[in-house]
């Protein structure tokens, strides 16, 4: 059965934790935390819905998103400025007083507060995000999925034992078919190594019918008030995607899967294999190495100026390398500047900060050190 | 239509057949120039700095890459409500039509799209030249000299002065003689092929001229020296920018090594004026671990796991283990398999350099060393030799 994708929207509710990113969500939401040398990580779920066919996504946002309208415009990298359906981006409720709506706690709350853009939207099916994941996905595959096993619900996990995710991962067991039998938010102690990527595909009136019968019920999580709470009543199927996707969770997986780029298989993977990860333009020339320059393993975007020595790292647009500067196991963000003799290793700098000369800053694999976005040290 | 105070004609129907194998599916505005960009970029992105927001673009010879490049203008931001990029290739009439017979005859054909705008001024452009230019400034000029038309100019040495239309001048900059490619110049002063034009009497020339059945309808040979003829006042406006023709293979060579190094004769990196261009979309590059990189411009998408040095790379270009490349253009996905060896070579986009290959000439200094083109999607099996001499200097 080929679904016809024109009948499915997508829908990002990006769900603040607090503080897991550290320094890096400090100015801005998680959708827009910088990752990859030139993307954000909302540019992934946006890509993979886009690629798949889907042409009404909205992005719901929950607050300090300057950075993420100013990257996300009306969407024309996407190709969603279109004149019927295209990008929406669905906005807090917030007072004049400064307080918000007490609907903003929540994945369901916040659709709850824009249920009319639901409702209006014409197409059948919804395709809901609710985390950032480093991966490139054939949604289709899951459409045919959901559509074979006339599922309810159908939620795409993988297969993955790393520890770092346990306590921030929700985990399931599914029966022969696939049916989910059992689904635990964030268990401390691993339950399955079936985690689930946070991508549901439901009916859109189903989905609106259920937001309502949960909030009434006091309730505020997809999972944990409709998903669980419905596990018997709703036919809910498991998808497992067995190429590679990272869900961005805590600084350290950010700065592991960051690295992990520059395996060629992954850059190969992510990049490329079900369509290209689209992002906002930004006119940079290419990237000059100088005579000096000594670069090794390493992702560099445009715009940049390489003096230096940079190794196993990743430099964003328009950051500037002096001589005899050494970048090691770092990511460098735009337009940032690491200047001459300046030593670096296991760092993330954030945007337009500045390393002044000789400056010696050391972090580790397990704990990178965060420079603030428009620091000068 | 509403009323604009200078749009610009931009002349993009040329062949360019010197620069042969690259040119022979794309119109010479539309090859590949400093790692991203397509010659017409430099002068589009002119237009938008300069605040001309009404360009049309006259194309001729192979403009499908052309037209689908410019589209509606949106990567120079001439994607306007009224004005923006206008995209005119010849046309068929009632009384039958034909293709532009020059330079003058494609503007003189659409002189019913200028006159939807009712410009005081029209600004005509070359679109297969590499320079950065306020056209505003050369505008007030104009309007300063109070001229009829202002043309160009720049410095080029002595002994290349005889390539050029040549401006002889008096001290205030009015222009008293124009002698195109002459033999002995009086001066090193060459038209840029930029001009301002009073639209009226730009109109009337064009009229004139149109039924002059022994007019080339060029521009250069035929409106100037006419305009000159007849008293008009012609002024040069001097420009003392980098400026380059790119129409041989030589010169684009030699004009993408000028972006090189820290202090490039010419600077890609200017935020006062950026060069716009349509964006591929392409992942950051990668250097490999044994890899390196020097004195090289890398794009987006590139993959290298040998070496590169004082070099151009265009989007989406591979270079394999152990292969060393030198003094070269790279032109978008041109492949460098392991081992081979490429100098002082444009490689066209989408070829493919077999394992071991050598590429170019080895032995002479740079200058000495002649260049050697590989054509667009061409592939050289490996171990082959290539270079200017030995016959296959211009792969087919």
């Amino acid at each position: 059965m080929c679904p016809n994708m024109k009948d499915v929207m997508g829908v990002l509710v990006l769900i603040e934790p607090k503080d897991k990113l550290k320094e890096l969500t400090v100015h801005r939401s998680l959708a827009a935390v910088p990752f990859g040398a030139r993307y954000r990580l909302i540019d992934f779920a946006l890509s993979n819905l886009v690629n798949a066919g889907i042409r009404n996504v909205g992005v719901f946002v929950q607050d300090k998103y300057r950075s993420l309208m100013d990257h996300l415009g009306i969407g024309q990298e996407w190709d969603l400025n279109r004149k019927r359906d295209g990008l929406f981006i669905l906005p807090p409720e917030k007072f004049a007083d400064g307080t918000t709506s007490w609907l903003m706690n929540g994945d369901i709350l916040m659709l709850r507060l824009h249920l009319d853009y639901l409702a209006r939207s014409k197409q059948e099916y919804v395709i809901l995000m609710t985390s950032p994941v480093i991966w490139n996905v054939d949604l289709m595959k899951v459409m045919e999925f959901h559509l074979r096993k006339n599922a309810d619900v159908t939620m795409v996990y993988h297969l993955d034992g790393k520890d770092e995710c346990v306590g921030t991962s929700t985990e399931i067991n599914t029966d022969d078919e696939g049916k989910v039998t059992q689904i635990m938010v964030n268990p401390l102690l691993s339950q399955s190594s079936q985690v689930l990527l946070d991508t549901f595909i439901i009916k859109r009136q189903l989905l609106m019918e259920l937001i309502d019968i949960a909030i009434a019920l006091g309730g505020n999580d997809f999972v944990r008030d409709i998903l669980i709470r419905n596990l018997e009543k709703l036919k809910i199927y498991g998808w497992e995607f067995n190429g590679y996707a990272e869900k961005i969770t805590s600084l350290e997986c950010y700065y592991r899967t960051s690295m992990e780029l520059l395996d060629s298989n992954v850059y190969q993977e992510v990049f490329f294999k079900n369509g290209p990860i689209f992002t906002k333009i930004k006119n940079e020339p290419p990237t000059i190495y100088a005579d000096t320059a000594v670069v090794n393993n390493s992702l560099i975007a445009n715009g940049c100026k390489i003096e230096g020595t940079v190794e196993n790292s990743i430099l964003f647009r328009g950051v500037k390398i002096g001589k005899n500067a050494v970048v090691k196991n770092s990511i460098v963000m735009q337009k940032a500047e690491v200047k001459e003799k300046a030593i670096l290793e296991y760092v993330i700098i954030d945007k337009d900060s500045t390393i002044s000369e000789e400056k010696r800053l050391i972090g580790a694999a397990v704990y990178p050190l965060v420079i603030g976005k428009g620091t000068t040290l | 239509m509403i009323k604009k105070e200078c749009i610009a004609m931009l002349l993009a129907g040329g062949q360019g057949t010197r620069l042969g194998v690259l040119t022979k599916k794309l119109a010479k505005p539309a090859v590949p120039f400093g790692g991203k960009y397509r010659i017409i970029d430099f002068t589009l992105s002119n237009c938008a700095n300069s605040g001309i927001d009404t360009v049309g673009v006259l194309t001729q010879y192979q403009p499908l890459a052309l037209h689908s490049y410019i589209g509606i203008g949106s990567p120079w931001d001439l994607d306007r409500e009224r004005g923006g990029v206008m995209v005119l290739p010849p046309f068929v009439r009632a009384d039958g039509g034909e293709w532009y017979k020059g330079t003058a005859n494609a503007v003189y054909q659409n002189l019913d799209y200028i006159d939807n705008y009712q410009p005081e001024y029209v600004l005509i452009l070359s679109g297969d030249h590499v320079y950065k230019m306020d056209y505003s400034q050369m505008l007030d000029f104009h309007k300063q000299k109070k001229a009829t038309a202002t043309i160009a100019v720049i410095e080029v040495p002595w002994e290349d002065a005889s390539r050029f239309g040549i401006m002889n001048t008096d001290n205030e900059s009015k222009i008293i003689e124009f002698e195109e490619k002459p033999l002995k110049p009086k001066n090193n002063l060459a038209s840029m092929g930029v001009y301002i034009f009073n639209y009226q009497e730009l109109k009337k020339h064009l009229e004139e001229d149109a039924l002059d059945q022994d007019s080339h309808n060029d521009f250069g040979k035929n409106i100037i020296p006419r305009m000159l003829q007849e008293g008009e006042k012609l002024f040069a406006y001097p420009f003392t920018g980098y400026w380059k023709d790119v129409g041989t293979l030589e010169s684009l060579w030699e004009a993408n090594m000028d972006l090189l190094g820290l202090k490039p004769k010419f600077n890609l990196f200017d935020r006062s004026w950026r060069v716009y261009s349509v964006n591929p979309t392409q992942p950051p590059h990668y250097i490999g671990e044994s890899s390196k990189v020097i004195n090289s411009l890398v794009n987006e998408g590139c993959i290298i796991y040998g070496e590169t040095y004082h070099s151009v790379l265009f989007p989406g270009v591979y270079i394999g283990e152990q292969a060393m490349v030198e003094d070269s253009v790279l032109m978008p996905g041109a492949r460098i398999e392991a081992k081979a060896r490429v100098r002082k070579a444009i490689i066209g986009s989408n070829a493919v350099i077999g394992e071991g290959c050598l590429i170019g000439e080895w032995g002479n200094s740079l200058e000495e060393t002649p260049l050697t083109v590989i054509g667009e999607g061409d592939k050289v099996l490996a171990r082959a030799k290539v270079s200017s001499q030995n016959g296959h200097g211009r792969f087919k």
